[in-house]
């Protein structure tokens, strides 16, 4: 049971930390809610796992530790008002920016097939560079 | 009176001079002068006191745990110090009123001035380690102040960064410095530290403590080879530069050695590191001040030399070289500041301080002119002044010591060397100044200053006359008092006499005077000579480094962050993963000894469930309806987990905020484009952006499995012990979040507020894009509004508010409570929104959220509060069981009204996101912002 629920945290974090990285705000937002699931099931972890102990006075002999629950509880509802706050600030930097881009950049057309995205991400590339390189002449 | 004045009298001035800046330069000066005036007063109130022998104490405990405390002594060196800076003080508060010209901001001006003195006077006043160094370093930023008065001059900005980088860096090697003598002798009490010298010096990081405590009173005195920045300081306005380099600023640094002579001094390491930087100081700095053509300059370097030989006699280690070396600090003081403000005066009232331009004064100001020669001749050392007796003392004391084995003859000639050079310097700022022909080109017509600008000059050469000719009767007590602290008590046999026979001190000094005259006659031959070597200028040899410094952190800086936020969370993310994954090196066993669950098939299912969600979300994340959807399936299976794992508050939180938090999403994505590019980033991207997350995943998951598998040892046993009898309640985790860690919830849903009212921020004015069609290109439906989800929903209303009402009530005893309840409530009324629209609700129920926020938090914090009533401890709780005819027994606890307050807070926070958001889509959108 312990390895089930390592593993299923160890996925949920690979899965969070990968979609954070992505370029855009949206899964970069499903990111981080992933990432909170996975923060919480590891807080929760370390009051270990008990079947059938719910912390209710009198109804159990064995009870499970209550103080990693309280303090999950409220990591769930702050995680709830950061996840809105900055799912929100993605809506506005999509109204101020008019891209959903995480850097806040204006990319060129987007295409879905590979060749044509890998030639763009090139192109951007270049233009970074040629942007550096105009920052440094003054 | 408290010795605490001393220093607090100057502190509560600081703010005076600009508050009454617009009341005239006078007043202003007369307000600024007033708080160190009152100081001095509280000062020579105690002096009987330190003279016999007592120790003035203040303390008060500040950060015991760390050492820290508020402690001030009034000893006999402090006395000195404290006298020095208020006394000389209130004479440039005096001069500088005539010296600043109406275009400069006296009130600033003062106002600086104050705050320098106070950090002087801490320092000297401070009897703990950490205190003394905090002080310091506010010498170091409010001299950085003061010499960049003139901050419109590019050279006072370049001296004053000079000082300050220079003098700060000294500060963090004492700081270090400080902290390993608080290792060592186990407390950061200089009283103690003092008294333990002998534990200091037989530690073996004694070197490492003298290096770097050096490093600290080197920079600050402008000890070889930190002089250079000393001169650079000239920048500053004149009275500046009288204060900083006579009495205070450099006079820190001899300070500090005087104050740890005790504890530092007396080792061979000691005398060749002190004696001899003071030695080359002394040589160096008189040497090129002969050179300089600038009259600031000259004094600069001269201060320069003069600091050298205090750090020489203190670095000789005898008792009465340590007497000498105070009775100096008084003396350079002096002399040095009458000097300063001589030169001043030349400079205001002729427009220049080239000594190539300024010849031949003494017709226009004669007055000022034999004050200025009477100062210059103390301190090149002529007999009836006062820095003929110092350096008398200076002289008979190189010639008693042997450290240097048989070439010891080598100090009291270098010694006499310095003598003879500091006597021309003397003669050229006398002999070229005042007379040698007319002046050449002169801006202005010099003549005779203000009346009251020569006061302070007049008071300060007659102290260097009376100590000159009548020392012990002038000086004797004071010098005894102040050698007394430094030596802790052990004065040696000394007399303060002006005549001691003919001896050879005696014919040093004449040899002194002698070859200083036969120097500056042949000066002509010397400037030639000196004019072959380049002259480098330290500001621009620094100012070129630090620039350099500078780029190379700029470039490391763009190299980090390039702007790019995708990147910088990469670093982070890596950065994250090297820290929490190095100690799993050092952990042999994995799985540790703690008794494990087997695994059935509903958990097999479940983990399976939640593995095959989280790879959809991952795989189709650039479509972003299908990746909600399925990260809403991992959501829930997170509350199954809670749940099952015993841990039904959570289950149901983590249920109704999914359900919250989805909805959001949808709402949110109704604004943001639908998809994602399918490649997002360049495949070489991709795989390194997944190998970091695997890794981090695997590393993640070894420690929660490493984890999990080893026995717990919780604090928990006490909540549960005490749940029922302490806090009224059978559930637990309930009691924890409205009781025992009730102030912790209350900050949380604070939080949350905040949240809340940041994203009514954000929504205000905001332009959206909307899409006409979905993703397929269908149009919207014009029934926006199904009447059977209407009617429906409707009708479940009064059911959902009734059930979180029992969710709540129960939420003490049962799993339940207010965030649960108010998350069932803000999702029921949700609901109503997604039926009917916003037009609807706003009619029906025109809720306020915000009002909700503000009430929820307000009742928490009464609830609290009301505890204090009683004569309790913040959010301390009572309850009760009463008996009512029909209902029965039932039970009351303020805990339930605290939790009331969280219950609205969480309605209000969550309603005023979504129905905010939702508005949006909306005519209403407008009207955002205004309500």
């Amino acid at each position: 049971m312990e390895f089930t629920f390592a593993m299923s945290v160890g996925v949920l974090t690979t899965a969070g930390i990968y979609l954070m990285l992505r370029a855009q705000t949206f899964p970069m937002i499903v990111g981080l809610t992933l990432l909170s699931y996975a923060v919480n099931l590891f807080l929760f972890a370390s009051g270990r796992l008990t079947v059938n102990g719910a912390a209710i006075v009198g109804s159990s002999q064995h009870y499970a530790d209550p103080l990693p629950q309280a303090l999950v509880l409220t990591a769930i509802v702050i995680g709830f008002a950061m996840t809105a706050f900055v799912l929100i600030l993605a809506v506005r930097a999509r109204s101020d920016l008019g891209n959903d881009q995480v850097d806040g950049r204006q990319l060129p057309e987007q295409r879905s097939t590979l060749g044509d995205a890998l030639a763009v991400k090139m192109e951007q590339k270049q233009s970074r560079k040629s942007d550096n390189g105009k920052r440094k002449q003054p | 009176m408290n010795v605490l004045w001393i220093l607090l009298l100057p502190v509560a001035g600081i703010a005076l001079p600009v508050l009454m800046a617009r009341a005239g330069r006078t007043v202003t000066a007369w307000v600024t002068a007033l708080p160190p005036a009152l100081a001095l007063i509280v000062l020579l109130q105690r002096a009987p006191e330190v003279f016999a022998g007592e120790i003035p104490t203040f303390s008060l405990a500040w950060v015991p745990l760390l050492g820290l405390n508020v402690s001030l002594h009034l000893d006999g060196l402090a006395f000195l110090f404290c006298l020095l800076i208020l006394g000389i003080g209130l004479l440039i508060i005096l001069y500088a009123r005539y010296y600043l010209s109406e275009r400069d901001n006296m009130g600033v001006f003062y106002s600086y001035l104050l705050f320098f003195m106070s950090a002087m006077l801490g320092v000297v006043l401070s009897s703990n380690l950490l205190q003394l160094w905090l002080f310091w370093e506010l010498t170091s930023i409010s001299s950085f102040l003061l010499i960049s008065f003139w901050w419109r001059n590019s050279d006072a900005r370049k001296g004053a960064r000079m000082a300050l980088t220079v003098t700060g860096a000294g500060g963090l090697a004492l700081l270090a410095a400080l902290f390993l003598i608080g290792d060592v002798t186990g407390t950061y009490e200089l009283r103690e530290v003092l008294a333990m010298g002998d534990v200091v010096r037989a530690s073996d990081r004694y070197y490492l403590i003298l290096t770097l405590f050096l490093l600290g009173a080197f920079t600050k005195s402008a000890q070889f080879p930190f002089q250079f920045w000393l001169p650079h300081a000239m920048a500053a306005p004149t009275p500046v530069s009288a204060y900083l380099h006579s009495a205070t600023m450099v006079k820190a640094g001899v300070f500090l050695m005087a104050r740890f002579y005790p504890v530092m001094a007396g080792t061979e390491a000691w005398f060749v590191a002190v004696s001899l930087t003071g030695m080359a100081t002394m040589l160096l700095g008189a040497y090129i001040a002969l050179f300089r053509h600038d009259l600031k300059g000259l004094l600069a370097y001269s201060t320069v030399s003069h600091l050298g030989l205090i750090t020489l006699l203190l670095g000789l280690g005898t008792d009465l070289a340590a007497v000498a070396a105070v009775f100096h600090i008084i003396n350079h003081a002096v002399f040095k500041a009458s000097l300063f403000m001589a030169a001043g005066i030349i400079d205001h009232e002729s427009g220049t301080r080239d000594m190539r331009k300024l010849n031949g004064l003494w017709k226009y100001m004669p007055w000022t002119a034999t004050l200025a020669m009477v100062a210059a001749s103390s301190m090149a050392g002529v007999p009836l002044l006062n820095g003929f007796l110092s350096k008398e003392m200076l002289f008979s004391e190189t010639l008693h010591q042997d450290t240097l084995g048989a070439l010891s003859w080598w100090i009291p000639l270098l010694a006499t060397a310095g003598g003879a050079l500091a006597v021309a310097y003397s003669l050229r700022f006398m002999h070229d100044v005042f007379f040698n022909g007319e002046p050449i080109d002169l801006p202005r017509t010099p003549h005779e200053p203000p009346r009251y600008m020569r006061v302070p000059v007049e008071v300060l050469v007659v102290l260097c006359l009376l100590v000159g000719t009548f020392p012990q009767f002038m000086v004797g007590t004071l010098l005894s008092t102040a050698a007394g602290a430094v030596l802790l008590g052990n004065l040696p046999e000394y007399s303060l006499a002006i005549w001691h026979g003919f001896n050879l001190p005696l014919l040093m000094s004449a040899v002194a005077v002698l070859g200083g005259g036969i120097l500056y006659l042949n000066r002509r031959h010397l400037f030639e000579f000196q004019m072959q070597f380049v002259d480098r200028d330290a500001k621009y040899v620094f100012e070129d480094l630090v620039q350099r410094f500078i780029g190379r952190v700029t470039l490391l800086h763009r190299w980090l962050d390039d702007g790019s936020l995708q990147r910088a969370m990469f670093l982070l993310v890596l950065l994250a993963l090297v820290v929490s994954a190095a100690p799993l090196f050092d952990l042999m066993q994995m799985v540790g000894s703690h008794p494990q669950l087997p695994i059935n098939w509903v958990v097999g299912f479940c983990a399976a469930m939640l593995v095959a969600a989280t790879f959809i979300t991952l795989w189709w994340s650039h479509r972003r309806l299908v990746a909600l959807i399925a990260l809403s399936v991992v959501g829930l299976i997170v509350s199954i987990a809670f749940a099952y794992f015993s841990a039904p508050d959570l289950a149901l939180t983590q249920l109704s905020v999914e359900v919250v938090t989805i909805l959001l999403f949808l709402l949110a994505l109704f604004f943001l484009p639908q998809r994602s590019p399918e490649i997002d980033s360049p495949l070489s991207i991709i795989v390194r952006d997944f190998s970091v997350a695997a890794m981090f995943g695997s590393v993640i998951g070894t420690i929660c499995y490493a984890l999990l598998t080893r026995p717990l040892d919780s604090i928990s046993d006490y909540f549960i012990a005490n749940s029922k009898p302490g806090g009224g309640g059978t559930n637990v985790v309930n009691v924890i979040l409205v009781d025992f860690r009730g102030f912790d919830t209350l900050g949380e849903i604070t939080v949350l507020g905040i949240a809340a009212l940041g994203i009514y921020k954000v929504l205000a004015q905001m332009r959206v894009y909307m899409p006409a069609a979905d993703i397929n290109g269908h149009r919207w439906a014009n029934d926006r509004h199904p009447v059977m989800l209407a009617v429906v929903s409707q009708s479940l209303l009064p059911l959902a508010l009734l059930v979180s009402a029992f969710i709540f009530i129960r939420g003490h005893n049962l799993p339940g409570g207010g965030f649960i309840a108010g998350l069932i409530t803000a999702i029921a009324l949700i609901q109503q929104y997604v039926a009917h629209g916003v037009v609807w609700m706003r009619e029906r129920m025109p809720l306020n959220y915000l009002a909700f926020i503000a009430s929820g938090l307000l009742i928490a914090t009464l609830s609290g509060m009301g505890s204090w009533a009683f004569g309790h401890n913040f959010l301390t709780t009572w309850f009760d069981y009463f008996k009512l005819p029909v209902v029965g027994k039932f039970e009351l606890a303020s805990a339930m009204v605290f939790d009331f307050g969280v219950y609205l807070t969480v309605i209000g926070a969550t309603l005023l996101i979504l129905a905010n958001l939702g508005k949006l889509t909306t005519s209403d959108r407008l009207r955002l912002g205004d309500d």
